[in-house]
This record gives C-alpha cells, structure tokens and sequence, in this order.
C-alpha cells in the first residue's frame, strides 16, 4: 500500500473536516475562551476575569428575565405547535383536492423569510391600524396592545412562532400517520376499540418517536429565537420579550461586552446540548417498531 | 355458530367492478377455503364479510342476521390478517387483551381467558413480549389468540400463512386443522395455493374475476370440475388440455360442441404393454423430474407439450414414448369453458404396445 492509499480517504473527507472545524469546532472554543476575558472587540488587549462575567450574568436580573421569558416563549411555543399539528394531521391525514390545499396553505409559511413573516405580523398586530385588531373588533372584543403591551408581547410573539412552525409540524406528522399499517385499525375495529381508544391506546405510542423528534427540534429551535425579536419588539416592552440570542446580540454587538455575551452564548451552549444529548439518549433507548 | 350467507353482493371500488352478483353459503361449523388467482376478489369478499368493505350491493347474513349496516367490531367474527397486524407497542398479552377490555369484560375473567389462550397456542412463555421479539411463527400465533380470545361465530383468515417457511408452513396447517375440529367455528380461509386449500378445506369456493366458479367439497372439484378454469386450477401438475383442432383420431358426439379435451397428469400411462382402451398420443420426453415417489414428465406431441405424472414406477428412459389415457379419464369442455358431461366416443382407435 502506498502512502498516498493510505491518505486517499482523509483527503476526501479533509474539506469537509476543515470547514466544519473553522465555521463551528473554532467558534465554540473560542467562544469559551473569549467568555473569560473582558473585551470590548477592538480593544487589543483582553483582560483575564476568570468566571466573573458567568458571576455577574447570574446576578443579573435581566438575564434571569431572559432567561425565564425564553423558557416561558419555548415552553408554550412547543406546546402550542405540537399540538395544533397533531390535531392538524389527524384531519388532514386523508385524501381530497381540499385537504390537500389546507396542508399546502398551512406549510407555506414554512418556506417564507423570517424577516417577511415578522414585517406582515408587526402589520396585522399593529394596535391601531392592524387587521387583528379590526378582527377581534367586528367579533365585540375590546383592542389588544399585542406587541406593546408587557403582558401581551411574549404571546404574540409566540403566535408568530406557532404559525410559521405549524405546517411543518403537521406535515411530519402526517408522515408518521401514514407509516401505520392500515391494518392494525382495521384489527381494532375488530376489536370493537373506540376512536379515542385507537386514538390513545395504538396511534399516540406508534406516533411517540415523531412527537419526541418534534418536540426537540422545536425546543431547540425556540430557544434560539431570534430574528422575530430583533425586527418585531427589540426585546421590549420593559425586557418583557428579550431572550437569549437576542441578549446576547445586544451585549455582543450593540454594547460591545464580548466576553459578557460569550459568557451568555456559553449558557445557551449547555443549554441546547443538554437537549441534544437527552435526544440522542432516549432516541437510542427508545424501542422502535418496524 | 353461524352460517354466512352472501346474497347477490357485489362490490365497486370506483368505477371499477371487483365483484359482480356473488351468492354464496358458507355452512355453519365448515372450513370453507376461498381459492382463486391473485386479484380475484378473495380478500374483497373476506372484507366485506368482516365489515372492513362495504359491499356496493346485496346483503351479508351472519347466523341468520342482516349484518349489512353492523360496524365490524359487533358481527362476531374475528380475523386473521396475513401480516398479522399485531399492535407492535402492546405486549402479547395487552395484544390479546384488547378486544376484550373494549368489550369491558373484567380483569379477573380476562386473565383466565388470557391464561387458556397462551396454553393451546404455546404463548405462555412469551406473555410479556413485544411482538417485535417473536418470531415469524409466534406472531401467527398470537394473531390467532386474539382473535379466539373472543369467542367468535366466525373465524376470517386471509391468507394466514403465507409469510411462513415451508416447514411451519405445514405444521401451522395441520394445527389449525385441529383447532377448527376443536372450536367446531365457521372457519372462512383465504389462499391462493390450490395445495392448501385442498388440504385444508371441507369445502372450497374456487374463485375467478370476482365470479364463483365452483364451490364444492375438495374430491368433488378434482373429480367433477365443473368448468375449464377449475379444472386447470386445481390439481399440480395442472389438467392438460388440447384443442379439439389438435386432436386426432377421436371422434365425439355431443349436444354441444367440444372446444376442449382434457386429461389429468397422472392418470395418463406411459409405456403400457397390454392394449388399453384409451386415447393415444404418440410423443418425446422432453424433461423428466423425478421426486422420489413420483415422477413428472415433460412431454412433446403432434397436439401440444403435456404433463404426465407416475407414481411408484420407475423413470422412463426412453426418449419416443406413446402415453394413453383411458376413456374414462377424458375430460370435455364447450369453447366457453364449460363442462360437457355427455360425451359418446364413436371411433375408438387401437392402442398398439409401446415400442413394437
Ligand atoms: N381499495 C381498493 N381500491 C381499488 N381497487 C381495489 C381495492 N382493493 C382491491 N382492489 C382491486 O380489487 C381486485 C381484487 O382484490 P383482492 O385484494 O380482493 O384480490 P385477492 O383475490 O385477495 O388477491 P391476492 O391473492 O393477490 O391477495 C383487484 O383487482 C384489486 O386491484
Ligand atoms: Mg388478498
């Protein structure tokens, strides 16, 4: 065997190896190492702190709001749009012209920019001149603040997420629908089991690797929320919709702290590979049928 | 106990006809074997028996009962899927207890009835496993205890077996023979292997384009075929069978007109030496397959290639062979397939011995 045989197949996978090291091995260690300085970008000196920055995050009131809004925005998030899709799938789960446009016109806000949905949706749910507004008018209802209002904002955002995340959700869902044998209802039926029986007894466990795959991907992706913060709210009113990657944005590109924010995207670090690693744990564990 | 009765049912999946005008009695406490080519209509009309198809017309009557608006789960009748359809997240005891917790029967009866099932089909030891973890055969027999759970009027399989190598095959086949004995349930199977279901069946309903061709007991349709197709569907190898336009030497009088002649394999005689009375086909052997107690020729004629099957003999060496088949053993058919029973022989040639 010749020495190039030998190299032949790390060559092959030497471009792929070194741009995954330089966009993302290198990031993140640096990341790490940047979050025990103090720096403000363009400063040549950086200044060792050891935990300080982690210290003084911690201690932090917003960031402790920052990071309750981001769990409460995930929480209902998931919830929200794992539900409505399964509920989706369930109906849509058939054939038919018109079935068929639903699950088109509820995917494609899956393929819309961000930034368009979050322009339309500041739009709509504009408290003077927005057709939400107007809506919930022509039904008798007072006006609702939507994103100015404290109370109000973290929601709307949240309805946001759930439109744009729900199509994709149900048409998963309609995937794991479709790999259950037809047979197996039709043993049901024989079986004299109930809609809600075969509903809870035989399609919820048959489904439960595909509500697992989706609740972790939504988890990971709320809990990087960004780009409907940074155009609809800016983190505000009062704080009140800042989360995460929007705080770190701010410390990193707005104030300058970078060590401060590196220290912040360490805690989202942990945060999401906890969740990746309780998705490969269980996703192993877990008994899959044919 | 239930006799199944199918009255002028008739099934359209779209535009498209599966079943045309379908009357058929299965008898209470039979083994009745729907047999019939891929696409025939068997699992169609298994279905609408088990309430899974709605028939687009005529009526099903299970023990005497118009089940045509009954929803599957309150006709009685329990099914045997050919993939099992066993609930793969369910153990095989929650396999087996399902239909009886709908049913609301209480735990303590459950667990007998549990209990007994796994005894006759040797589940006990596998109670608690997935079905995932079974093996080809175990899967079978769990299908088959949830549906004897429940205590059926009416036993449905379809195609049960045919997932199954061929040893477990046949030891599957005689123990559901047994189990039908035992149970004394209207047991309604569906194959497409004419073997099976002659072997299994105490009457057999050969089926052909969504049409009945024969229903009869399993001597009955070898000896007395009614028509061309079941003639040539059941028996292995199949009946042979020559134009009258090939045929020569043998002149009939009929009321209708013969199409067809035909001749089992094996009761064609190879090589006879004493004069037999019979039809007499001067021919080569082409292949010859020998499976120890019987033999299967090949062979070549002025009227076509046919089969010929001998039992006990030993193999023919020879290569120019006269076959004979005796009067008796001919077979007549009108050109639609029909059977023709009443057939003279007028010119009977004489058999010369094979190879003077
Ligand atoms: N749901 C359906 N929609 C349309 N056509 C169907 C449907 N189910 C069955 N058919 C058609 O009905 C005919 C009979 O099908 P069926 O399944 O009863 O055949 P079968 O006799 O069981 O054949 P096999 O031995 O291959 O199982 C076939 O031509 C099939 O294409
Ligand atoms: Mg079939």
């Amino acid at each position: 065997m010749t020495v190039w045989e030998k190299l032949r197949p790390y060559s092959m996978v030497a471009p792929s190896i070194i741009i995954f090291s330089m966009f993302f091995i290198y990031p993140i260690f640096y990341m790490i190492y940047l979050s025990m300085f103090d720096w403000n970008f363009v400063s040549p000196t950086k200044t060792f702190v050891g935990l300080q920055n982690f210290k003084e995050l911690l201690l932090d009131a917003d960031f402790r709001q920052v990071l309750s809004n981001t769990t409460i925005y995930t929480l209902l998030t998931v919830t929200l749009t794992t539900g409505l899709a399964l509920m989706l799938a369930l109906w849509l789960n058939r054939k038919g012209v018109f079935h068929a446009f639903v699950q088109g016109a509820i995917f494609s806000p899956h393929i819309i920019s961000l930034v368009s949905i979050s322009l339309l949706w500041s739009w709509l749910m504009d408290p003077e001149y927005g057709l939400l507004n107007w809506a919930i008018g022509l039904l008798g209802f007072g006006k609702l603040e939507w994103l100015s209002h404290p109370s109000t904002s973290l929601v709307s955002l949240v309805i946001v997420a759930v439109w744009k995340g729900v199509g994709y959700n149900t048409l998963v869902f309609i995937a794991g629908l479709q790999s259950i044998p037809k047979d197996i209802y039709e043993a049901a039926a024989l079986d004299e089991s109930k809609p809600w029986t075969t509903f809870m007894k035989l399609m919820l466990p048959m489904l439960s690797p595909t509500i697992f795959f989706l609740v972790i991907i939504n988890m990971i992706g709320s809990f990087q929320v960004f780009e409907t913060i940074a155009i609809m709210t800016q983190g505000g009113p009062i704080n009140s919709t800042n989360t995460l990657v929007y705080y770190i944005y701010e410390y990193g590109f707005r104030f300058f702290k970078i060590g401060y924010a590196s220290a912040a995207g360490v805690i989202l670090l942990g945060i999401v590979g906890i969740l990746t690693i309780i998705y490969f744990k269980l996703l192993s564990k877990r008994v899959h049928y044919r | 106990m239930a006799q199944i009765e199918l009255k002028h049912v008739s099934k359209k999946f779209k535009d498209d006809v599966v079943i045309e005008d379908l009357n058929l009695t299965i008898k209470d406490g039979s083994f009745t074997v729907l047999v019939g080519p891929s696409g025939c209509g068997k699992s169609t009309t298994l279905r609408m028996i088990a309430g899974l198809e709605k028939q687009s017309g005529g009526e099903i009557w299970i023990g005497g009962r118009c089940v045509n608006d009954t929803a599957p789960g309150q006709r009685e009748v329990a099914m045997v899927f050919q993939n099992y359809a066993l609930y793969p997240t369910m153990t095989v005891r929650g396999n087996i207890e399902f239909g009886l917790k709908n049913k609301g029967i209480g735990k303590q009866e459950r667990q007998t009835l549990i209990s007994d099932i796994s005894e006759i089909v040797g589940l006990t030891p596998h109670l608690d496993k997935k079905p995932q973890n079974l093996s080809g055969g175990q899967r079978q027999r769990v299908a088959l205890a949830r549906a004897m759970v429940k205590k059926p009027k009416v036993f449905i399989l379809d195609e049960p077996l045919s997932n199954l190598d061929a040893k477990l095959r046949n030891q599957m086949r005689t123990e559901l023979i047994q189990l039908h004995k035992r149970l004394g349930t209207t047991f309604v199977y569906v194959t497409h292997d004419q073997m099976e279901a002659m072997s299994m069946g105490d009457e057999i309903v050969v089926m052909d384009k969504g049409m009945i061709q024969q229903a009869d007991s399993p001597l009955k349709l070898y000896h007395d075929p009614v028509n061309l197709f079941t003639a040539q569907f059941i028996g292995t190898p199949a009946m042979n069978v020559m134009n009258i336009r090939d045929v020569q030497g043998l002149e009939l009088e009929a009321a209708d007109r013969v199409g067809f002649v035909g001749f089992r394999p094996e009761q064609a005689l190879i090589g006879v030496n004493k004069n037999t009375e019979g039809y007499c086909l001067e021919g080569e052997i082409i292949t010859s397959e020998s499976l120890g107690a019987e033999n299967i020729y090949q062979i070549k004629t002025g009227s076509g290639v046919f089969f010929v099957k001998t039992f006990l003999e030993s193999l023919v060496k020879t290569s120019r062979v006269s076959v004979v088949i005796p009067y008796e053993h001919l077979y007549y058919f009108q050109s639609d397939g029909e059977r023709i029973r009443e057939v003279y022989i007028r010119s009977q040639q004489l058999v010369s011995a094979g190879g003077l």
